[in-house]
């Protein structure tokens, strides 16, 4: 699928562009303004959820009952989330770093390493922020409803690991330097497992957990790689020294005339490096296989840490890194296409899964390779846009997925429920749903549908990754039919609905569904509006100055991640109003010539509206046929027949094309083998020289044993003995002359 | 009767020939007895034996040492033969036989 010649050539292509192209975007762009001092409240946004982490562990001693925990986490959360709002809205596009206390200074020579526990508040801080705690806040009031049947040590334990989970991600995204956000990255994994591995008695969740901390600490060693290479090639880990560093803005001017070769290997290593981190963190292929899994966790985990926020952090480490990733010749590229491969992969496994919380956790990867592949096609804006859109859509769908599974005693088998919508009392889940399913799948006019068009967009007029373009617009497609296969299946049709194992009755007539209460409805509701208003950013927050569009764009623009393809629609537009007609001009030719590339007859950035609508319509359209049309039980669809004349292919998408499998062979099973033989050399060599120095005075007192007879006469005649023997040397001697 | 018409003079060889008949015999006794008692009165032989050496040495050196050690000797001699005979006691309690042999089971 990847032809080579086109990766090793992208970049270059992708970025070249004459230096005197001086329009005013471009040189917007890179210019990071002197960071000055922030006020200390902002200290809030980190410590409440420490603090409610550390009450949470005291009520869990002192033997709560209650849902005081939850509260708890709410309110530290929710005023985390004022402070935040607070922030933003004294923000005035300058940077600022808040200085909490001395971390690690280290002065060696004229070099110093510092790494402050401070924070570094730019827009992309204060956009994330905006989310994880409003997220936060939700789902932990939906947790305090979901969790109810564990009040006690459990329900303390797991809000405790929820606030530690907040400080950890706010220590990731606010931290002002390479470490703290490797504290932070390092945090959130720790809370990703606990949180996992909550229901620890069961073993699917213990192997989720364990799989997950494990996959991610390949990812976490190349973050560490990167990080150390960082300090060494630039003697800096501060985000405000090092993205103003003199070398590294010489780095990216090269870069921009496709010049790498004036780029030392090693700084390259770098992005590569980061890429790898951000791969474990995110769930790209090849490290995406603990996501699915990690669905063992309770479903608000799911959708806090495992959809919207948590597994953003790849996207976000690379948007602060942007800088750095425009200075490797690979590192773009390689993002761009793994991000399609993982977003092609699964969505396909998505489509034949029955489980609707695995669909939904194959959907979250499938739409965190098209973030990554907006970063790689040089449009940060398009990827960090649509992780707003979609944290707010995908927290909605697996919270609704999470109150069906917790109404039908954790029923998740789409071919065991249909039709909620007309059972009592599921309204708003079924509405939410819905809101969800329609942005996810790309209708027009919803956020997740002007978010990913952005993605695809830019790809097609990016040159070189057209391909990447039309793979992710197929993969609209089957994302649109993948949705609404749930949508249609457990939310329409026919009222029919069987329990979940959790029911123990043994007849399914006397089961009866609870509806959700008022928490789990609100947050629902909350969400749904959420979702919906997302779509609005595309439409408000530009800003003339710097021809952003909307206001992702803008958020983007005064960061760090800020950077302008010349092929994009607001380079283009600022082409234009310099009416320069040789704007744009590079090694390709104008920008008029590399709009030809692409094969729509127009503009792509315009005709994508259009084209990708058609794509997700389709993709629903065939849901609704194959999956609701004249289906008359929950079991049965059109979709069963046609699914058989594909021969083994859904049964090999059903078990996920085999990765697990082709992992566990190549990797586990070796390694398991390595560790048996290693368990044997340590019980053989290593224990048998520490036992052979406990056998040694047990072997010589076996041979001395016999000499103590019990026999008192043998005891003297052998100390007669040793007299006269010693008598007889000494005797010996003083014949001899003595001892001279 | 008639006395030898010079006894030869004692020298200090004669009495360490006695010291080491004593000692020799004690030792003999000790290792051929069985009974507890009777070796138990062969180390007393064997210390008399020792104590006889350093008097004879004490002598001959015109020193009062050897003369003092052996009261010492005698004194703890006197303790220690009490304290032996006791143990002789227990152990025959135990037993109801004085032979050395019938403690065999404490070997290593």
């Amino acid at each position: 699928m990847i032809n080579t010649t086109l990766l090793t050539n992208l970049l270059p292509s992708m970025l070249a562009i004459s230096p005197d192209t001086s329009d005013a975007a471009a040189s917007h762009a890179q210019s990071i303004t002197q960071v000055g001092t922030g006020p200390k409240w902002i200290l809030l946004i980190i410590g409440l959820p420490m603090l409610t982490s550390i009450l949470c562990g005291l009520y869990a001693i002192i033997g709560n009952k209650t849902k005081l925990p939850a509260w708890t986490v709410v309110a530290g959360s929710g005023i985390a989330f004022l402070a935040t709002v607070a922030m933003y809205m004294s923000f005035d596009a300058t940077p600022y770093t808040v200085h909490a206390f001395d971390w690690i200074q280290v002065y060696f020579g004229d070099k110093s390493m510092i790494a402050n526990f401070s924070f570094y508040i730019d827009t992309l801080t204060i956009y994330w922020m905006l989310f994880v705690t409003g997220l936060a806040t939700l789902i932990a009031l939906y947790a305090s409803e979901y969790m109810s049947h564990d009040v006690g040590t459990s329900y303390c334990r797991f809000f405790g690991a929820f606030g530690l989970f907040v400080f950890s991600m706010a220590c990731l995204v606010m931290g002002d330097n390479l470490l703290m956000l490797y504290l932070g990255w390092e945090g959130v994994g720790l809370c990703s497992y606990l949180l996992i591995g909550y229901f620890y008695k069961k073993p699917e969740a213990v192997a989720a957990a364990k799989k997950a901390f494990i996959v991610n600490r390949i990812g976490d060693l190349g973050l560490a790689l990167g990080i150390y290479l960082t300090f060494v090639h630039f003697g800096t880990l501060e985000y405000a020294v090092l993205f103003n560093d003199p070398t590294l803005l010489g780095y990216i001017e090269s870069a921009k005339v496709g010049n790498f070769e004036a780029i030392p290997r090693i700084a390259q290593w770098i992005p590569l490096l980061f890429m790898i981190g951000a791969f474990g963190k995110s769930a790209q292929f090849p490290l995406y296989v603990w996501l699915p899994d990690a669905m063992e966790g309770p479903t608000p985990v799911s959708a806090l840490i495992h959809a919207a926020t948590m597994v953003t952090a790849g996207v976000y480490l690379i948007a602060r890194m942007y800088p750095l990733f425009l200075t490797s010749e690979f590192a773009l590229p390689i993002v761009a296409w793994v991000g399609t491969i993982t977003a092609l992969l699964a969505a396909t496994i998505a489509m034949a899964q029955f489980d609707i919380k695995r669909i939904m956790a194959y959907s979250t990867v499938s739409q965190l390779g098209y973030m990554f592949a907006g970063l790689g096609v040089l449009t940060p804006t398009g990827g960090v846009y649509h992780v707003l859109t979609h944290a707010f859509f995908k927290a909605l769908l697996f919270l609704c997925c999470g109150a069906v599974m917790h109404g039908f005693a954790g029923q998740l088998d789409l071919r065991k429920l249909s039709g909620l919508k007309n059972v009592k009392g599921w309204g708003v889940v079924t509405i939410g749903m819905l809101i969800g399913c329609i942005n996810l799948a790309g209708v027009p006019f919803t956020a997740g549908y002007f978010s990913k068009d952005t993605i695809i967009a830019e790809s097609f007029v990016t040159p070189g990754t057209s391909m990447i373009g039309w793979i992710l617009l197929f993969t609209a497609g089957l994302t649109a039919y993948y949705t609404f296969r749930v949508f249609f299946r457990v939310f329409m049709g026919p009222v029919e609905y069987h329990p979940g194992e959790e029911h123990h009755d043994d007849d399914d007539h006397g089961f009866h569904p609870h509806a959700p209460g008022w928490a789990v409805n609100s947050v629902l509701i909350t969400l749904s509006v959420l979702s919906i208003a997302a779509s609005g950013l595309y439409f408000v927050g530009g800003n003339k100055e710097t021809h952003t569009k909307h206001y992702a764009q803008t958020m983007v623009m005064f960061s760090t991640a800020s950077y302008t393809s010349p092929y994009s629609e607001h380079a283009i537009e600022a082409a234009h109003e310099s009416h320069d007609p040789n704007a744009g001009a590079g090694p390709r030719g104008t920008i008029e010539h590399a709009l030809e590339v692409p094969i729509f007859g127009g503009d792509p950035h315009k005709m994508m509206y259009y084209i990708s609508a058609g794509f997700g319509i389709v993709g629903i359209a065939l849901a609704w046929f194959l999956h609701l049309f004249g289906r008359t039980n929950a079991a049965e669809c059109k979709m069963d027949p046609i699914a058989k004349r594909f021969g083994p292919i859904p049964k090999m998408a059903e078990n996920k094309w085999y990765v697990d499998e082709l992992y566990a062979l190549i990797f586990v099973t070796p390694l398991r083998i390595i560790a048996h033989i290693f368990h044997w050399i340590d019980k053989l060599l290593v224990d048998g020289i520490v036992n052979l120095f406990g056998y040694l005075p047990r072997i010589f007192a076996w041979v001395i044993r016999p000499s103590q007879s019990g026999v008192l006469q043998g005891y003297a005649v052998s100390m007669a003995g040793g007299i006269t023997i010693l008598l007889l040397v000494v005797f010996v001697i003083i014949m001899q002359g003595g001892i001279s | 009767m008639a006395f030898p018409e010079a006894i030869p003079a004692i020298t200090i060889a004669h009495y360490l020939f006695v010291s080491a008949a004593m000692f020799v015999m004690g030792l003999v006794g000790f290792l051929t007895r069985k009974n507890m008692i009777i070796m138990f009165l062969c180390t007393e032989l064997m210390f008399q034996g020792a104590g006889l050496a350093l008097i004879a040495f004490g002598r001959h050196h015109l020193a009062a040492d050897g003369q003092t050690f052996v009261i010492f000797v005698l004194c703890v001699a006197a303790a220690e033969a009490a304290m032996a005979l006791a143990l002789v006691v227990l152990l025959f309690r135990h037993k109801e036989t004085l032979s050395a042999q019938a403690w065999k089971e404490l070997n290593g």
